[in-house]
C-alpha cells in the first residue's frame, strides 16, 4: 500500500525527513509514544537503506563500499571561502613574457669532479664555496679579496630575494588571503569576539601617555630623559601659591582676601541655609539683564521693514496678552 | 613591527593547513562544555554527547561562568575557544532556577557566532540504563542514519533550526565512500508539538529479506530525551547569506594525456617506460634456472679437475 508520502530523502547524510506524519493525539504512556516513534523510525530509516544499497557497489575486504552522492541539504559553512591568491611579481612577469616553468632534475651532471651531485643542498653542483683558485681581472684593485667579494655578492642577492618574498605576502595580505601556514605576527589569533583595528595613536595622546609617565615620578617628570622632538610635561603650573612677601601699592589686602575665602568656605560647609543668597542674587542679576536686552533687541529689530507680517502682528499680542481671542476676532472683522 | 611567522616543522605545517577554509567541507568539530551551575543530569547528559561523537568533540570539563552565548558580551570567550581547538560547532550546558538542565547549541562562522538555539532536557535516559544484546552495540565513529519525523519540523521555524543543528551535530563526518558493512546506528528525532522534540538513538539490526535491501530493524540502545525548545538566535540577512555561499562547483579537473583527432576520434599516448633488460626477472624461471645450474655444475666440474692439477702444479 502506497500512500503518497512528504517523504524526503537525503542520501549524502543517510537522512529521511518525513513531514506527512502528525500525531492525531499523544499516546498516554512513555513507552508507546517511543514505540510508535520507533516504528516510524524504521519506516524511515528502511526507505534511506532502499536507496542505499541499491547504490551501486564495489567489493572490498571489509564489505560493500558505496559511493555516496553529495548531501542535498544546504547547510551553512564553517569557515570562509579561500580566496584565490593574487599573483607574484615573477608570476606576472612570466605570463607577460610566455616564460613555462620547466620541470628540473634533481641530480645534475657536475662537470668539475666528473659526478652526479644534487642541485641544491649539502655537496650541491656549482658550489660557490668550492672555487678554489679565482684569477685576477685587469679591472680588479690591488688588495681586494675576491671571495669576500663573492659572499658579499651572495648575501644581497639573498636580501634582494626576501625583500621580494616580502613584498609578495605583503600583497596577498592586502587580498586576505594568506596561506594557512603563514600568519601575521602582530595580529595573531584575535582574542576579543569582533575584529578590533589596531587603534591609530594620535600625537596628542601619546603626549598625554607621557605625562602620565612623568607624574609617577616624585619630581614630577621633570629630570626625566627627553626623546629628542618630546616637548616638556605639561603640568609646569606651580599648585601652591603663595603671597608675595612685600605688598604692592594699590591693592586691596591679600592676604585679607585670602583668608575671607577660606572663612567663607567653612561657613559655607557647616551651614545649614538651603539657599546660597550670593549665588541666587547673581542669577536673578542676569537672567533680568539678559532679558532687558532682549527687549531692547526686539523693539529695535521690530522697527525694520523688511521684516516678515508675522511679526508685525506680533505687537497687539503681546499688548493685549489677555484678551487675546478678542483682539484676534477684532483683526479679522 | 609586523613578521611574518612561518612553521619551522612540517608537522605544525601540517597542523595549520589541517585548519584551513576549504572549498567543500567535511563537518564540523563540537565542543562540549559547561556553565557555571551544571546539574547531576546535565553532566551524564553532556558525557554521553560526547562519546557519541568521540572523534569529533572536545570536552572542557572546567566551569566556565563567563560563557553566556545569548549576551552580547559573553561569547567572547567561546570565540577563542572556538580558535584554539578549531571547533565550530559547541553544546554548552548549565542549570538554573529559570531554565532547569539547559542546553545551548550553536554554531560558529569563522570564530564568530552564527546561530544558538537553547533546548531543555527532559526524561533523560542514559545509556547504562537500556538493555540489550551487547553485539548489538555500535561502533564508534560509524555514520548515521538520522530520521526526522514530524510536520512540526516543516512549520515552525524554531523546529526547522533546531532540525538543522541536530542534523550538523550528529550526522558525523560528510564521506564519499561509505562501507555498507558499518551501518549500525540511527537517531530519531520526532516532533510531539511546536516546541517538544523526542530523541532517541538506537541501533540497527540488518535483518535477510528477499531483495538486496535489508530489513532494518531499531533497537533503542543511547540516550533518550526530550527536547524542550526555548529560546534560539537566528543569523542576520547578511552574515547568513555569507556563510552558505558555495564555490561554484569543482572546476573539472583537466584530463590528462586525451586529445581529440578528426579522423581517429579521441586518442592518448601510451608511455612504456625503458626497459632494463640485464635487470629484469625472466618468466618461468625454474627452467632457465635449472638449465643455467646444470652449466655450472658441468662447468664447475670442467674447471675442478683443472684446478687441482694447478694447485698441486703452483704448490
Amino acid at each position: 500500500m502506497e500512500e503518497a508520502r512528504t517523504m524526503q530523502v537525503d542520501l549524502g547524510n543517510l537522512m529521511a525527513f518525513d513531514s506527512g506524519h502528525h500525531f492525531p493525539s499523544l499516546p498516554s504512556s512513555r513507552e508507546e509514544l517511543i514505540e510508535k516513534c520507533l516504528e516510524k523510525g524504521t519506516e524511515l530509516v528502511q526507505a534511506v537503506a532502499d536507496a542505499l544499497f541499491n547504490l551501486p557497489s564495489t567489493e572490498d575486504v571489509d564489505g560493500p563500499i558505496v559511493k555516496l552522492p553529495p548531501p542535498t541539504t544546504k547547510l551553512p559553512r564553517e569557515k570562509h571561502l579561500p580566496k584565490p591568491k593574487p599573483p607574484t611579481k615573477w608570476e606576472l612577469f612570466a605570463k607577460a613574457k610566455g616564460i613555462k616553468n620547466r620541470k628540473k632534475d634533481k641530480v645534475v651532471y657536475d662537470e668539475q669532479t666528473g659526478t652526479w651531485k644534487r642541485r641544491y643542498g649539502y655537496d650541491r653542483v656549482n658550489d660557490d664555496r668550492d672555487v678554489p683558485i679565482l684569477e685576477a681581472k685587469a679591472t680588479d684593485e690591488v688588495g681586494s679579496d675576491p671571495f669576500a667579494e663573492r659572499r658579499a655578492e651572495k648575501k644581497k642577492r639573498v636580501e634582494k630575494q626576501n625583500k621580494n618574498r616580502l613584498q609578495n605576502l605583503k600583497q596577498v595580505v592586502k587580498a586576505h588571503a594568506l596561506p594557512s601556514h603563514i600568519q601575521l605576527a602582530a595580529t595573531a589569533l584575535p582574542i576579543t569576539g569582533t575584529q578590533a583595528a589596531p587603534k591609530k595613536v594620535s600625537k596628542d595622546e601619546l603626549g598625554n601617555v607621557a605625562g602620565l609617565a612623568a607624574t609617577a615620578t616624585a619630581s614630577g617628570g621633570k629630570f626625566d630623559k627627553k626623546l629628542p622632538g618630546e616637548k616638556k610635561p605639561k603640568h609646569e603650573q606651580k599648585h601652591r601659591k603663595f603671597l608675595p612677601v612685600a605688598e604692592g601699592k594699590g591693592q586691596g589686602s591679600k592676604e585679607k582676601e585670602q583668608t575671607d575665602r577660606v572663612l567663607n568656605k567653612l561657613l559655607a560647609k557647616n551651614s545649614h541655609e538651603i539657599l546660597n543668597v550670593d549665588k541666587a542674587v547673581s542669577m536673578y542679576n542676569v537672567k533680568k539683564e539678559k532679558k532687558r536686552s532682549k527687549q531692547k533687541r526686539d523693539d529695535s529689530s521690530n522697527s525694520s521693514k523688511l521684516k516678515p507680517q508675522k511679526k508685525v502682528q506680533k505687537k497687539p499680542f503681546k499688548k493685549g496678552s489677555a484678551k487675546k481671542g478678542s483682539e484676534k476676532k477684532g483683526k479679522s472683522k | 613591527m609586523m613578521k611574518f611567522k612561518t612553521p619551522k616543522k612540517g608537522r605544525i605545517r601540517r597542523e595549520l593547513e589541517k585548519r584551513a577554509p576549504r572549498i567543500v567541507e567535511t563537518g564540523r568539530k563540537t565542543l562540549i562544555l559547561q556553565g557555571m551551575k551544571t546539574s547531576g543530569l546535565l553532566n551524564s547528559v553532556l558525557t554521553e554527547i560526547y562519546h557519541l561523537k568521540k572523534e569529533s568533540s572536545v570536552r572542557y570539563t572546567r566551569k566556565n561562568d563567563n560563557v553566556r552565548p545569548f549576551e552580547s558580551g559573553g561569547e567572547t570567550s567561546l570565540e577563542f575557544f572556538s580558535q584554539k581547538t578549531d571547533c565550530s560547532m559547541f553544546v554548552f550546558g548549565s542549570h538554573s532556577k529559570k531554565r532547569p538542565d539547559n542546553l545551548i547549541i550553536g554554531r560558529m562562522y569563522d570564530h564568530h557566532i552564527y546561530d544558538l538555539v537553547e533546548v531543555g532536557v527532559e526524561n533523560f535516559k542514559s545509556m547504562e540504563s537500556f538493555v540489550y544484546d551487547k553485539k548489538l552495540a555500535p561502533k564508534m565513529g560509524s555514520k548515521p542514519f538520522i530520521a526526522f519525523i514530524g510536520e512540526g519540523f516543516e512549520s515552525v521555524e524554531e523546529l526547522k533550526h533546531l532540525k538543522e543543528v541536530l542534523l550538523e551535530l550528529f550526522r558525523g563526518e560528510v564521506v564519499e565512500n561509505l562501507n555498507l558493512a558499518g551501518v549500525d546506528r540511527a537517531y530519531v528525532c520526532t516532533a510531539l508539538s511546536s516546541n517538544r522534540v523526542v530523541f532517541t538513538h538506537c541501533a540497527l539490526r540488518l535483518k535477510k529479506s528477499g531483495t538486496i535491501v535489508p530489513r532494518m530493524e531499531l533497537v533503542e540502545v543511547g540516550p533518550s530525551m526530550d527536547l524542550v525548545l526555548r529560546r534560539h538566535r537566528l543569523p542576520n540577512d547578511g552574515l547568513r547569506k555569507e556563510a552558505m555561499k558555495t564555490a561554484a562547483d569543482k572546476p573539472k579537473k583537466k584530463e590528462k594525456n586525451v586529445g581529440r583527432d578528426v579522423i581517429q576520434g579521441k586518442i592518448g599516448k601510451v608511455y612504456i617506460p625503458d626497459q632494463q633488460l640485464g635487470d629484469m626477472n625472466l618468466p618461468n624461471k625454474a627452467k632457465g634456472v635449472k638449465r643455467e645450474r646444470r652449466e655450472a655444475k658441468m662447468n664447475k666440474q670442467a674447471n675442478g679437475h683443472a684446478p687441482k692439477k694447478q694447485k698441486g702444479g703452483s704448490n
